[in-house]
């Protein structure tokens, strides 16, 4: 946007015309109360997480808090071992980026720098795997898993997710190196480099950028998936941070402010990845938006 | 689901891009490559493709998911068109397109418009980013989350009815997500609420890659911000326009999470959906022959939508190209 601005220094007087306005000043307070509006959940939850049950039955969900109460932060954090959930979380999110890309770029290696036959048939399978309902697989999955001792198990998760996002990645991946530049490929092969080689010392590393992106977000895809961990996951164990926010839903010990509590240490994670990540996703967006 | 989708506009456009001309190898010698493809359909296989069958099958059947499944041909998918609750998910399905594809597209192109636009151009663009970031932030999280702390707001006891009282407006006081004739209103608010994020970012994402000359130009000729947003900004971003719907439609035809949290398709099946459905009728009812049937109608039709929209596309960039 900073170049929209700095890119047009002769049309300067056009702009100044537009700058005397008072209308921009009404547009700007109308978005802004939006953006406002948009945030009130965020704050209702703030404001409540750190409130004692007795503060909040006298005061209602709007007061001030009396204290800084943190027992309900410390109460789901232990109930629900919220160190453990986050391991769990980090690890099937963790294993399926990491998977999710390497089956992603064997694919793609195949289907865009190979161009095997029929590979647009094949690439338009896989595009539509990833738009399926998880409805149409979750019960044969589920009575194998159960069958195989898979049940369960947060390798059983990882391995679903590892093909479901790659179906994705395999899309978009097959479609980058559709463009890929054919001199390279044949400098290599030139030089006596097997596919092998082509694909770990030519492709991957030009790709770097690309399937940086595409891990972090098989990563937060991962990370935020319901209905499969809800099915597969069933223990204290194993499960992930939404499940457990959700298996605690209505539960007795779930007062409005553990409630609040432990839906504000469920999103922190989320958060933090938005900010640390913000730009890899954005350039991730231009770049998508330039090829 | 959000951003990533945003990617998925690259390809669209990159896919027509001509094959190089160095066709000179050998189709014979290229089989090799199919070794790399093995590992990866292997596991599509077993993971994506049995499993459809599976349900496609079971849906044929009747079964309680212990024993052996009894054969009944199509009898699931005639007791499907009788049953009240089918239709009434799907006809939730149609709200929740509204509220999850129509408003926030329509909403998003105006924001991102006003905001690249306007508040970029006429204020600090770091404004415009901001305010970007408010209309995204609910998209970070997992919708359990959102779902659960909207369930709280919206309770007899939460915070939006206090909201109300404190503004003098008490008489209004409801229980939200309770009433099933305010149930699915208040559900589809939130989704929005969920929603708009995602096309804002992905359509200031888009109108960045717009010749700022042909805003500037257009400014000279004295065009006012609607004329330049009906003759500039929707004609250029069309492409990740169409991304944007399709993306969307998927997510509200499969929208679970935060019906799960928010209502589970209560009261009186006002806010169910199909996923919902779905899910319910393969693990509390055990049926699961039945599960599998509507689970089949949702799978087939969001496969139709899918090609219809990506042919629509394609059939526009033609058009587009023609001219």
């Amino acid at each position: 946007m900073a170049i929209t601005i700095t890119g047009a220094p002769p049309r300067r007087p056009v702009r100044d015309r537009h700058h005397r306005g008072v209308s921009r000043w009404v547009v700007l307070a109308g978005v802004t109360i939006g953006a406002l509006v948009m945030l009130v959940p965020f704050a209702f939850m703030l404001l409540n997480a750190f409130k004692s049950p007795g503060d909040y039955s006298s005061g209602g969900p709007l007061s001030w808090p009396t204290e800084f109460y943190t027992r309900g932060l410390r109460t789901y954090w232990s109930t629900v071992n919220f160190p453990l959930k986050l391991w769990n979380s980090a690890l099937i999110a963790g294993s399926v980026a990491v998977l999710g890309v390497v089956v992603s770029l064997l694919n793609a290696y195949a289907l865009g720098i190979g161009r095997v036959r029929g590979r647009l048939w094949i690439v338009g399978v896989f595009l539509l795997a990833n738009m399926l309902p998880q409805e149409a697989l979750i019960y044969p999955l589920y009575y194998v898993a159960k069958e195989i001792g898979l049940y369960n198990t947060r390798l059983s998760v990882i391995i679903i997710f590892t093909v479901i996002q790659s179906a994705f990645g395999t899309y978009l991946l097959a479609s980058v190196l559709g463009t890929f530049p054919r001199s390279l490929l044949e400098a290599a092969a030139l030089d006596g480099a097997g596919k092998w080689t082509v694909l770990w010392r030519v492709v991957f590393p030009n790709l770097r950028p690309t399937l940086a992106v595409l891990l972090i977000f098989f990563f937060i895809w991962t990370w935020n998936e319901f209905l499969i961990p809800l099915v597969m996951l069933i223990d204290n164990q194993t499960q992930t941070i939404p499940v457990a926010l959700a298996s605690l839903q209505g539960d007795r010990l779930m007062d409005a402010p553990t409630t609040n509590a432990g839906a504000l240490l469920s999103l922190v994670p989320a958060i933090l990845f938005f900010l640390i990540f913000q730009r890899t996703l954005a350039r991730g967006i231009t770049a998508g938006a330039e090829k | 689901m959000a951003v990533s989708d945003t990617v998925a506009a690259a390809p669209s456009a990159a896919t027509p891009a001509p094959a190089p001309p160095s066709r000179r190898r050998k189709r014979g010698r290229d089989a090799a490559y199919w070794l790399y493809l093995l590992p990866g359909a292997a596991l599509f296989v077993l993971v994506i493709g049995a499993p459809l069958v599976g349900t496609g099958y079971l849906s044929l059947t009747r079964w309680s998911g212990v024993g052996d499944p009894t054969f009944v041909g199509l009898d699931n998918y005639r007791r499907l068109l009788d049953d009240e609750v089918f239709w009434a998910s799907f006809r939730n399905t149609v709200a929740m397109i509204v509220a999850m594809v129509v408003v926030p597209t329509v909403l998003g192109l105006l924001l991102a418009s006003v905001l690249f636009d306007v508040i970029g151009r006429r204020f600090k663009p770091r404004t415009a980013a901001a305010l970007r970031a408010a209309f995204y932030l609910p998209q970070v999280l997992p919708v359990v989350v959102a779902g659960i702390v909207w369930g709280w707001i919206l309770r007899p006891d939460g915070a939006f009815n206090s909201l109300l009282d404190a503004v003098g407006l008490g008489a209004l006081r409801h229980d939200w997500l309770g009433d099933p004739d305010t149930a699915l209103p208040v559900v589809m608010a939130v989704m929005i609420w969920v929603q708009i994020g995602y096309p804002v970012v992905v359509f200031m994402a888009a109108l960045q890659r717009v010749d700022p000359e042909l805003y500037e130009a257009a400014e000279v000729d004295g065009a006012n911000w609607l004329r330049r947003f009906r003759a500039i900004t929707l004609p250029q971003i069309r492409p990740e326009t169409f991304v944007v719907a399709l993306t969307c439609t998927i997510a509200a035809l499969k929208v679970f999470g935060p019906i799960f949290a928010l209502t589970r398709g209560g009261p009186e099946n006002a806010t169910n959906v199909p996923s919902y459905f779905a899910y319910y009728t393969f693990f509390k009812k055990l049926q699961v022959g039945y599960g599998s049937a509507i689970s089949t109608v949702l799978t087939v039709i969001i496969v139709v939508v899918a090609v219809v929209f990506i042919g629509a596309q394609a059939r526009s960039e033609r058009r587009d190209r023609g001219i």
